[in-house]
């Protein structure tokens, strides 16, 4: 691998994956000098989606910025919402009813479920295979249906509300979410037989893009990133908010560091969201949705905070500082899949194309949250 | 043997076989988008005529009256050479194939020679159209299909071997009319060689490769090398690939077909005739796109590792296996 | 030696599950809703966009014109334009303009009105040539949806129909 980019010369030439790629998702630009098909340099390019959001911030007041948290990692927005409210309600002191508490707890988790379903469908048709993808969506589908009848919205949601939820749920979603929980639990196990003990998969994530401890401490991975690599932190387990610490799960972790074991991250976090789902379905309190004393006019007192929340690709964290008006002074988002993406340089050296694009899906990049 | 050369009934039969590949191929399109339609558990086409059947026509003539861009810096005679050399061998090959007893447009005894003589050309065309498109992600996956032709041309020529050692003819013909029927068809020899499935297997596994299909598509990967060799073909150029990838698919399959599951003949041993040809030639083909709408793709090492450590050290065993049987008993 | 041949026979099995599975599902009901011939029914609480509300005794808009909705607003998507005719107490609404090409569709104007004179409507088939298209007069649309006479049974959202004049074919 040295001797390669020691010797990179005339031998060697740019490829341009992307900014419009099948495989980078979305506008994420990887530059690769590639040595015919081996990767000698991997260089991602970033920014081709920005759009200010923190700037935004400082410009809007604190409830006009809850849009842009559903903008930023369109696939799991609700985690995003939750670690804005979270940040905002520490700031201003705002106390959550229990119920809501609850009821955000599930919705995340069956948000996090449906990140992870499009990730596995839209990682398969990264490595060539169509169908599990449309299998994913006929499941997502349904998720999005239920979220839909609580949210009001399929994709980018805006539910979470300074001191509660924007609305109750109505009869229909416990048993519609044990309907799915249940369904769920006899899809996965159709999922591992068609593919992740199909031979072919096997042979093209095992051993393939290896991440080692080392170097998701050195670059600040988290999430299925990290525990893939045998680092257990999971912000639900190591710096609990909301009601997690009362929830009874497990943290997936495998130490092999390779595209399988982040696979292998992601299909076990599915299984331990429907956990905490069932949980929460079964503890969920009567009561208020919504904060009585909540302000409408929030001005949070001079300070600064910071909350982190587990999204479905790793640790969010908003660091808000205020200045006691009625907008944030500044609002700093940490983006887990900028830090995971930061890897992909050193840990791409010396790989085939094709087993740099099992890696860079294996990352599992929302790339509006990249460049917020 | 009919050792004359009959020019009209040539030329008529070219002019067949042109027709036949196209409206083979718009009819495995329609199929492929079917079975994969329900496969993924939705309709596929359905709109432009019966069951959408019409749909390739449709799409074809779109592709018809489409421009033919040539890139500025492309080498524009390879560019444009590049789709006829897929197209114009794989119709050629079509000369030899006996769809029925007398329905073969040329009856030679070198038969199986003369469609892997045309199949080699094919590769040739991919590297040319990636060359020549002067396309980065064209070349490399040039550079692909050649070295994943070479790696399958390999243990399919073996077997090919072991398969005229048996049948000690090549031709076509005769070899359908070794296997009357179901128990005579060569995939059931096991008297031959006790590893006749297994042949039958290595050689459908290698047509499936040398048609770069999936989970073989390596030349034409969408997720890593945008369209491969095509990626800068539009209009008929594009077309003339398709239309070669689905004659290459049909000759594949239909000389499987030949080889071990008895050509033309009935199972039965009744009613011999092109019908049977046709539903055997359609199966595997459909088992083809089966297989392509469940697999993820092989990476390039795995394919070549597959060919060297697995299908070849079988297939020179099967080999010498058959040989020893033939002389033994 | 054992691991290849136990490879070998583990990965053929391993593909002949995956063919099984795909075989299975292929004679499965298909799950898809041929959709300009059949439309989805949105869910009660389905955000489109904005539509005024009516008011079931008067039948006329709800609207005190405040302008609540007009400061909520994140992306400044809302304008509304009341006047005050002489001699009358309230202002009373002339034109309630919104800009659909940069709303968010978050909600905030309804949350936000205290008399609680907008609704989302569940309308999404919306498409056109021109931003211009997309820059619509709420009021106006509510006057075409709701003529003075008309009966107080009007559905305010008007919501689509579903319409299925061809089920598949297979």
């Amino acid at each position: 691998m040295r001797q390669l980019i020691e010797s990179q010369s005339d031998e060697t030439f740019i490829l341009n994956l992307g900014p419009q790629h099948p495989s980078t998702h979305g506008v994420l630009r990887v530059k690769l000098q590639l040595d015919g098909e081996y990767i000698v340099e991997a260089e991602p390019v970033l920014g081709y989606c920005h759009r200010m959001h923190e700037k935004m911030g400082e410009n809007r007041t604190f409830a006009q910025f809850m849009p842009n948290c559903g903008r930023m990692d369109y696939l799991s927005a609700l985690a995003y919402n939750h670690g804005y409210v979270c940040a905002v309600e520490k700031a201003a002191g705002i106390e959550v009813p229990e119920r809501a508490e609850w009821l955000r707890v599930i919705t995340v988790e069956l948000n996090r479920i449906s990140s992870h379903l499009l990730w596995f469908g839209a990682y398969l048709l990264d490595l060539g295979g169509f169908t599990p993808l449309l299998y994913a969506f006929d499941d997502r589908e349904r998720l999005l249906d239920i979220l839909d009848t609580v949210t009001g919205s399929r994709l980018t949601y805006c539910y979470f509300r300074f001191g509660g939820v924007y609305n109750d749920i109505d009869e229909n979603f416990v048993p519609a979410v044990r309907e799915f929980v249940a369904r769920m639990r006899t899809r996965l196990p159709m999922y591992h037989k068609l593919v992740t003990k199909n031979i072919i998969l096997m042979k093209r994530l095992e051993g393939i893009g290896p991440v080692s401890a080392e170097m998701v401490r050195k670059y600040g991975a988290t999430g299925p990133v990290a525990r893939g690599s045998g680092v257990s932190y999971d912000v639900r387990k190591n710096e609990p908010y909301s009601v997690y610490p009362e929830v009874d799960f497990d943290v997936p972790v495998y130490s092999e560091g390779d595209s399988m074991a982040r696979y292998k991250v992601r299909m076990d976090e599915i299984e331990q969201s429907l956990r905490i789902i069932e949980q929460g379905l079964n503890r969920l309190p009567e009561g208020p949705v919504m904060a009585p004393k909540a302000p409408k006019i929030l001005k949070p007192p001079k300070g600064d905070f910071y909350q982190a929340v587990e999204a479905a690709r790793g640790s969010f964290g908003v660091r808000l500082v205020s200045d006691g008006t009625n907008t944030p002074y500044r609002l700093k988002l940490r983006s887990p899949s900028y830090s995971n993406l930061s890897l992909f340089g050193e840990a791409a050296q010396g790989m085939l194309i094709a087993d740099a694009i099992a890696l860079l899906g294996s990352l599992d990049l929302v790339i509006p949250e990249i460049d917020r | 043997m009919n050792e004359s050369i009959n020019i009209p009934w040539l030329v008529g039969s070219l002019v067949a076989a042109i027709a036949f590949v196209a409206l083979n191929a718009s009819m495995l399109v329609w199929l492929e988008r079917k079975v994969a339609g329900h496969i993924q558990r939705r309709i596929g086409p359905k709109e432009v005529g019966p069951f959408g059947l019409f749909q390739s026509f449709a799409d074809g003539l779109k592709l018809m009256s489409k421009q033919l861009i040539v890139p500025e810096c492309s080498d524009r005679i390879l560019f444009k050479v590049a789709p006829l050399l897929v197209m114009v061998p794989a119709i050629m090959s079509f000369v030899v194939i006996p769809f029925s007893e007398n329905l073969v447009a040329r009856n030679i005894n070198i038969g199986l020679l003369v469609i892997f003589a045309f199949a080699s050309v094919n590769v040739l065309g991919l590297l040319l159209g990636g060359w020549g498109s002067a396309n980065k992600y064209a070349v490399i996956s040039g550079a692909r299909a050649v070295s994943q032709n070479v790696a399958y041309e390999i243990p399919m020529l073996v077997t090919v071997v072991t398969m005229i050692m048996v049948t000690q003819t090549m031709n076509l013909n005769e070899i359908v009319l070794q296997q009357p029927d179901i128990f005579h068809w060569y995939i059931f020899r096991l008297n031959a060689s006790p590893l006749m499935p297994v042949a039958f297997l290595i050689f459908f596994v290698c047509s499936m490769a040398e048609t770069n299909r999936a989970p073989f598509d390596l030349g034409e990967a969408e997720s890593e090398l945008v369209a491969g060799f095509h990626t800068e073909y539009a209009g008929m150029g594009f077309g003339l690939f398709f239309l070669g990838e689905y004659a290459n698919v049909f000759i594949g399959c239909s000389l499987a077909t030949i080889l071990f599951l008895g050509g033309w003949q009935s199972p039965f041993g009744v009613f011999p005739g092109v019908w049977w040809f046709l539903l055997k030639v359609y199966t595997l083909i459909f088992v083809v796109m089966w297989a392509r709408w469940t697999f993820p793709r092989t990476t390039l090492y795995g394919l070549l590792n597959l060919s060297w450590k697995i299908l070849i050290p079988i297939s020179l065993f099967n080999l010498v296996l058959t040989g020893v049987m033939l002389k033994v008993f | 030696m054992v691991d290849y041949f136990k490879e070998l026979i583990g990965g053929t099995i391993s593909l002949a599950t995956g063919l099984w599975i795909t075989f299975k599902y292929m004679w499965q009901p298909v799950i898809t809703l041929q959709y300009p011939r059949q439309s989805v029914k949105m869910t009660r609480r389905h955000r489109s966009h904005i539509e005024l509300a009516r008011d079931s005794e008067t039948g006329e808009v709800k609207c005190i014109v405040c302008g609540m909705c007009q400061r909520a607003c994140p992306s400044n998507c809302i304008t509304v334009i009341g006047e005050k005719s002489e001699g009358a107490k309230k202002k009373v609404l002339t034109k309630y303009i919104l800009n659909y090409n940069t709303c968010s569709l978050c909600g905030m104007c309804v949350e936000n009105c205290k008399p609680e004179a907008i609704t989302f409507s569940d309308e999404y088939n919306m498409a056109g040539y021109r931003k211009e298209d997309f820059i619509m007069d709420l009021k106006k649309r509510f006057d075409e949806k709701n003529p003075k006479s008309a009966a107080a049974t009007h559905n305010v959202a008007g919501g689509l129909k579903e319409d299925i004049t061809r089920t598949s074919s297979n």
